[in-house]
């Protein structure tokens, strides 16, 4: 269902089902598109936003996630051969993360494969896939459709996150656990027939979290129920900046961000594998062969150029964008920072950084070059950057099954 | 002979097209004494605005900007000559069942307009840019270089070509092989590695056939379409757009910027001969006999006008001058200005698109394009040709009083010579009429709104810019004629067979179009022989 | 039965055999698997009539270097010529034809003096040029971009091999290779029949018309092929008597062939070659499998895309493999008579092409996907040498017909009959008796051949033969060196490097590819 209002020239960016919910809780008007929709980057403030993930529960709306049906006969085979994890461990009701990669064995794009039924699939990515899936049905017998537009998807995260999905009435989602989804029902606020859900234990922000898929016409009344039981229970709809805060102490990360993918890069060895992303246990070579596993296999023989790592950066400025170097003396580099934050829940300055081989160790030193901006006075500073493990926060409550309420 | 310093100069640039303008200010810059002279009585060469019709202007040659090397706009100041280039809005291919493939800037309405005729080739379109841009990126150091002879063994050569195969290597594998099939494929084989639907195949082929004597199903189009894509403005790659005032604004930039450096053009004077003795160039001989003096003398006419028309055979190599006569230059392009009472109602464009405000195409298939490519073959202008249709009007306000437009159409195909014998003001007319028919299909009240049409032939362009056949590039852009076979094996760095003499054309590397690079190799191979290359 | 072999050939055809005599004689055990119930793929001699046989697809023997035929010892193996050095004739229709065989000129020179010597000119430059150009075809082109010293040694005495042919040859090599053929026969001859014939030689059996660029490349590459001077040839029992040479010549290097046996898949074990099953669902096993079936059935039918890369793969479907060129048979009751050619010149190569502008307006239909209205033909009367191949008295005339595309509008089954008309009616322009003579006809359509030889597309070539299915971008990247992305999996057919014809030479170069390999 496509909510076109007017002729895409005047109007290139779709709205979510969701938009007109949301616009009432913006008090910004601050939107940034993604994959092809308008969406919100803030709605308050972006602590408040980032606290009501990791303090209470939070709406992120996800609609624009590209989805895609896959099915028929050799679905199964498919996806085995697209993805570099093994599908054949998927059973229906569970969920995994997965990338996939070109020939070269360097990164396309990462995702979630939902298996619904023996060979019924649905995969959900950040960018559109249809020219790369097409080409990897060659040979295959499988209908792969984009169903984007035909649900909507909005993410439930943080620590009371089951107890306000069982707030709303949707019983039983305190059974589900990690990469597991299901098929639940929500009662209608005012009766009529009760809104069917499939729901997910899958999130983008480290914490407990859900993420409910539904019919577009059902978006409204599930936001209204989430809202109207939340809102006296610090919950707030959140915007991809404190979402981006989140997914950082997470460790995920996020293409065009910390990679950019085989499918649109212009320059030469721009390109990452998922072994330099710190994937490498994404890669099943035992299950047979799939897209980018000789290359890979090489890429191992040979070991990493160079890997994504987590960095411990001393000071409270945020480094972004910063170029890396061995010494303070900034004589020779040794890669750069590709995502950054102040951690207000680690109170870590943390980044990811794509770094050179010998220093991708856990404890390796390394200086980053930011710029502190002093009343428009600009200051160029080398600060001390420890490799560290990521992720940078786990709590426990993410994997615990049955959650606790908080 | 006089021996005042009047009518000597340090370099003689024959034609004042952008090229031979561009050539004279880089040599006028290096502190030389240059001479511009020019057949017409005005000066551009192709590149010009002219006013034809009462209030109007007209591009009415080439028409549309965006080849012109960022490096030469800046070089040479010509924004501070009064030269601005505005980027089209938009663009679209008009269908003949009343639908259309519009063109947007952005990418997600882009997609959009894509996937309503398929979905699978508004995603492979993504593929489709990004191996252009890559092809861009690799082709584009190449332009303003001179080529190597790959014969030769001076360090100058081997250099270039260690550069050219280090430019090369520089792909990785992978992108070598693309490269090297994409250079030998033609337009129609290199779309359908990309794209399903007819009316996205033939809207992107347009670029493949313009100004080539190649159908799009030819080996070597889909170069000609990188050709057309090698522009950009303001860092858009590919991007198109309008000089303001007409593409003579480019010679005139040009002209001002020559000035500014103390060099001199001289309008209404025909060069009947090159003069030579000692076999160098000693300068020029005018129509009326009036000579000047130069030792280098430049020549920015193509290559055949250069050598068999204005340099006396005695002081050519008889296998230089075969070469020359075997060059390609065919006339496959005609020329339509319109001056029109308003803006022509086309019913299958939305209302509000702003793909009006760009290029409008009318072949829908590729087979049409294909078969418009065969009837200039047979020696007859496309029955159902193909045009790209410009009316600048709605976005440069400068040509056409308020309310009315002006309106640029290129014409694909128009023979030079015809099967039936020579043009006639008559054929010239039916062959108006053909293009102005096939665009009224389009547009209900077109034909009502033409207050004057200039209707251009290959012929005409010929008598009156000047170039061989009317060809626009100057020499068909196949393999057989770029790089260092352009315009002849063995005379690939501007340097003509005689000494002191050079060529600045679109006959040389890399080619035609209003880009310019022609004019500043041709510059610097001129200084390097002065010895005043800094 | 299930005896192990050091390598499998995929597919008899002349290519398979050669690859399979060379792997022999350098020690290895080798099996060659023929689908057919003979071997020789398109190199074959059937019967099409009662008592009629002819070469069913290549008519000609012109394209096998020299030294490959004296390498494999075909004439010990019992290849006996018929007839040799046959001359053109370019026909034409007011029975002014013009004759003439690269050696042998003066026929030329007493009708177009100036014609005469530029094409002997021309010779001349093509015999210097495949000194520079019969090396690259019968080597493993090298890989671009790599560090191997071995690609850069190879580049580097390509290079070198161009550059010996001295300055001017050098020039006019780079300035022609990928040009029109219409363009370089403008520049250099008159008559429209030699143009004619010239232009045909260039685009038979590709996709492409006189002044498509690039189809220059074709004579360049007859001329390399033949180290220099193409002399055609009709073997003594056809084309498949040349098959059977090269079988004879397998076996005694001790080859196995086994025909009727035809392989349903390419085995594939911890991502290596283990073997191929049968169609009859046997198994035989073998570290190296090489294919000599074109790469779409290599890839996408035996090997199967889940042991390929999904870009791999996606190039693999783009290579244009859809043939364009068709074969009519013709039993004949007796001679046809050619107005104004006598019966002794009916033993050459007789041309329909009058001039270049005639292909290419024949093959303007190709491009929208009709066959040619006034189709170009290639024709030889094999019996005129080889009266075997017919019933005492009769004869055959086989004819190479283009442009027929593979998919034709309206379908194969509703255009046979018109087409075969279009090409009687063509013929009879120049023979007007020769209708009333046809006993029997057989036409060939690309489709036909896709499904008599087990060719994807039903192309003569495996692939086209233009400069961007050349080299080391044939047919596909990553398959281009003879070995393929799945270890112990080669390719040896047309659609490799240097392509099709009846010439062996990817069968040789995939065999020294193998053995070196394993070494």
């Amino acid at each position: 269902m496509l909510t076109e209002t007017a002729p895409h020239f005047r109007q290139p960016l779709l709205k979510t089902p969701f938009h007109e919910r949301q616009r009432e809780y913006s008090q910004l008007d601050s939107y940034v598109p993604w994959a092809g929709y308008s969406t919100f980057d803030v709605f308050t403030n972006v602590e408040q936003e980032y606290f009501s993930v990791r303090n209470a529960s939070s709406l992120y709306d996800l609609t624009p996630m590209v989805k895609y049906r896959v099915s028929g006969p050799d679905a199964l085979r498919f996806l085995n051969r697209l993805v570099t994890r093994d599908m054949g461990k998927l059973s229906p009701g569970k969920v995994a993360y997965t990338v996939w990669c070109d020939d070269a064995g360097k990164i396309i794009d990462d995702g979630t494969v939902f298996c619904l039924a023996a060979n019924d699939y649905r995969v959900c990515t950040a960018e559109r896939q249809l020219d790369w899936f097409e080409a990897s049905a060659i040979g295959y017998d499988v209908e792969i459709r984009e169903i984007t537009e035909e649900v909507a998807a909005l993410a439930v995260q943080g620590p009371i996150s089951a107890k306000l999905l069982r707030g709303v009435g949707i019983a039983g989602i305190e059974r589900l656990k990690p990469f597991e989804h299901g098929e639940f029902s929500m009662p209608r606020a005012g009766g009529g027939p009760t809104v069917t859900l499939m729901v997910s234990r899958t999130g983008f922000t480290g914490d407990l979290g859900y993420e409910l898929w539904m019919q577009p016409q059902d978006a409204e009344a599930v936001w209204d129920a989430l809202m109207e039981f939340g809102r006296t229970r610090a919950v707030r709809p959140i915007g991809s900046k404190a979402l981006n805060m989140v997914r950082i102490e997470a460790g995920f990360i996020l293409p065009k961000v910390d990679f950019v993918s085989a499918a649109h890069t212009l320059y030469l060895g721009t390109e990452r594998s998922p072994i330099e992303l710190g994937l490498s246990w994404l890669i099943d070579y035992k299950k047979g062969h799939f897209t980018g596993r000789r290359a890979l296999l090489q890429e191992v023989a040979r070991g990493p150029r160079r890997q994504l790592v987590g960095l411990d950066i001393e000071g409270t400025k945020p480094a972004y964008n910063a170029l890396l170097y061995t010494e303070a003396s900034g004589r020779r580099e040794a890669g750069s920072v590709t995502s950054a934050i102040w951690s207000p829940t680690c109170k870590r300055n943390l980044a990811l950084a794509m770094v050179d081989a010998p220093f991708i160790a856990t404890g390796s030193t390394l200086w980053a070059e930011v710029y502190l901006n002093r009343e428009l006075v600009w200051e160029r500073r080398m600060v001390r950057a420890r490799v560290v493990d990521r992720p940078f926060f786990a709590p426990a409550r993410r994997r615990t099954t049955p959650p606790a309420d908080f | 002979m006089s021996t005042g310093t009047a009518n000597r100069y340090d370099a003689i640039v024959v034609g004042a097209g952008h090229n031979g303008l561009v050539n004279a200010c880089y040599l006028a810059r290096a502190g030389l004494k240059v001479l511009v002279l020019e057949r017409n009585s005005y000066i551009g060469g192709a590149a010009v605005s002219r006013s034809l019709y009462e209030g109007f202007t007209y591009s009415n040659c080439s028409y549309v900007c965006s080849l012109l090397r960022t490096e030469i706009i800046r070089g040479l100041e010509l924004p501070s000559h009064g030269l601005q280039i505005i980027p089209y809005e938009g663009g679209v291919t008009m269908m003949r069942d009343g639908g259309h493939l519009a063109v947007y800037d952005n990418h997600d309405a882009m997609r959009r307009e894509i996937a309503r005729h398929s979905r699978r080739d508004a995603e492979a379109y993504d593929r489709y840019v990004r191996d252009m841009l890559r092809h861009c990126r690799f082709i584009k150091p190449l332009l303003l270089r001179e080529p190597p002879d790959p014969t030769s063994f001076r360090p100058r050569d081997l250099q270039e070509l260690l550069f050219l195969g280090k430019h090369f290597h520089k792909l990785g594998e992978e992108r070598m092989y693309d490269t090297m099939r994409f250079f030998t494929m033609s337009c129609a084989d290199m779309l359908e590695e990309y794209f399903e639907s007819e009316i996205v195949k033939a809207h992107l082929s347009g670029s493949s056939i313009i100004g080539t004597a190649l159908g799009p199903r030819s080996p070597g189009s889909a170069y000609v379409l990188l050709h057309h894509y090698m522009g950009s403005i303001d860092g858009a790659v590919g991007a198109w757009g309008f000089a303001r005032g007409g593409m003579g604004a480019i010679t005139q930039a040009l002209s001002k910027s020559l000035q500014a450096s103390g060099g001199t053009v001289r309008a209404s004077a025909p060069v009947e001969q090159i003069l030579i003795r000692g076999g160098r160039a000693q300068g020029v001989v005018l129509e009326g006999g009036e000579e000047v003096y130069a030792p280098v003398v430049v020549s920015n006419l193509d290559v055949k006008r250069t050598f068999l028309k204005t340099v006396a055979p005695e002081h050519l190599p008889p296998e230089f001058v075969e070469q020359v006569r075997r060059f390609k230059i065919r006339g496959s392009s005609g020329k339509l200005n319109i001056a029109l009472d308003g803006l022509p109602h086309f019913p299958s464009i939305p209302q509000g698109s702003p793909s009006t405000r760009g290029d409008m195409h009318i072949t829908d298939t590729l087979e049409m394009v294909e078969r418009a490519y065969d009837d200039w073959k047979e020696g007859r202008w496309s029955r159902e040709p193909y045009v790209d249709m410009l009316i600048p009007t709605q976005i440069d306000p400068t040509m056409a009083p308020d309310g009315k437009h002006y309106m640029s159409v290129f014409v694909q195909y128009c023979p030079y010579k015809l099967a039936d014998g020579e043009w006639t003001p008559e054929k010239r007319q039916a062959f108006g009429n053909t293009v102005i028919d096939a665009i009224a299909r389009h547009s209900p009240d077109f034909k009502k709104l033409i207050l004057h049409a200039e209707i251009r032939t290959p012929k005409d362009i010929e008598n009156e810019v000047g170039l061989t056949e009317g060809n626009i590039f100057q020499g068909e852009l196949t393999f057989d004629q770029l790089l260092f076979n352009r315009p002849v094996p063995g005379y690939a760095q501007y340097r003509a067979p005689v000494r002191g003499m050079y060529m600045c054309g679109s006959s040389t590397h890399p080619g035609g179009g209003v880009m310019g690079a022609p004019g500043a190799n041709s510059a610097n191979a001129i200084l390097r022989d002065l010895g005043r290359l800094q | 039965m299930n005896a192990t072999y050091d390598a499998i050939v995929v597919g008899g055809g002349h290519n398979g055999l050669v690859c399979a005599t060379f792997l022999a004689r350098g020690g290895k055990r080798v099996l060659v698997l023929e689908a057919a119930d003979h071997v020789g793929g398109a190199a074959a001699t059937r019967e099409f009539a009662p008592g009629f046989r002819v070469s069913a697809c290549a008519h000609l023997l012109h394209l096998m270097p020299p030294g490959l035929v004296q390498e494999l010892g075909l004439e010990k193996h019992g290849l006996k010529l018929a007839a040799r050095s046959l001359p053109t004739v370019a026909l034409d229709e007011a029975g002014a034809h013009l004759s003439y065989e690269p050696g042998n000129l003066e026929g030329l020179a007493r009708t177009s003096p100036k014609d005469a010597a530029a094409l002997s000119d021309w010779y001349a430059f093509l015999q210097r040029a495949s000194r520079a150009l019969h090396p690259v075809l019968s080597a493993t082109p090298p890989r671009l971009g790599t560090d191997a010293w071995r690609d850069r040694l190879k580049l580097l005495s390509i290079g070198f091999g161009i550059r010996r042919l001295g300055r001017k040859d050098m020039r006019e090599l780079l300035r022609i290779g990928a040009m029109p053929v219409h363009d370089l026969l403008e520049e250099r001859f008159e008559s429209p029949l030699l143009k004619g014939a010239l232009a045909l030689d260039a685009v038979l059996g590709t996709n492409l018309g006189p002044r498509s660029p690039g189809t220059l490349v074709s004579l360049l590459y007859r001329a390399a092929a033949s180290q220099g001077s193409e002399v055609l040839s009709l073997p003594e029992g056809g084309l498949g008597a040349l098959s059977d040479a090269l079988a004879r010549a397998a076996t005694s290097a001790g080859v196995e062939v086994r025909t009727g046996a035809p392989v349903a898949r390419i085995l594939v074990r911890e991502d290596r070659v283990c073997g191929v099953a049968l169609a009859s669902g046997e198994q035989v096993s073998a570290a190296t499998v090489v294919s000599n079936a074109d790469p779409k059935t290599t890839f996408l039918a035996l090997l199967g895309a889940e042991h390929l890369d999904a870009g791999f793969t996606r190039r693999v479907t783009q290579v244009r493999t859809r043939g364009f060129t068709a074969k009519l048979h013709l039993a004949l009751d007796r001679l046809p008579q050619f107005s104004g050619l006598a019966e002794a010149a009916l033993r050459g190569r007789l041309l329909v092409a009058p001039s270049s502008d005639y292909i290419e307006r024949a093959y303007n239909h190709a491009k929208y996907g009709e066959f040619s209205e006034q189709p170009m033909l290639e024709v030889t009367i094999p019996t005129l040498a080889d009266p075997a191949l017919a019933p005492s008295g009769k004869h055959v005339m086989s004819v190479i017909v283009q442009y027929a595309p593979y998919a034709v509008k309206g379908g194969w089954e509703v255009q046979r009959e018109p087409f075969t008309e279009r090409i009687l009616a063509t013929l009879g322009r120049y023979a007007p008796q020769l209708r009333a003579a046809v006993s029997a006809t057989q036409l060939l359509t690309p489709p036909d051949i896709e499904r008599e030889f087990r060719i994807n597309g039903g192309h003569w070539h495996h692939a086209e033969l233009t400069l961007d299915q050349f080299m080391m971008v044939r047919p596909v990247p990553g398959a281009a060196q003879y070995q393929t992305p799945v270890p112990g999996l080669y390719l040896c057919g047309a659609g490799c490097h240097p392509g099709g014809g009846v010439m062996g030479l990817a069968g040789r170069n995939a065999a020294r590819q193998v053995i070196r390999e394993a070494a």
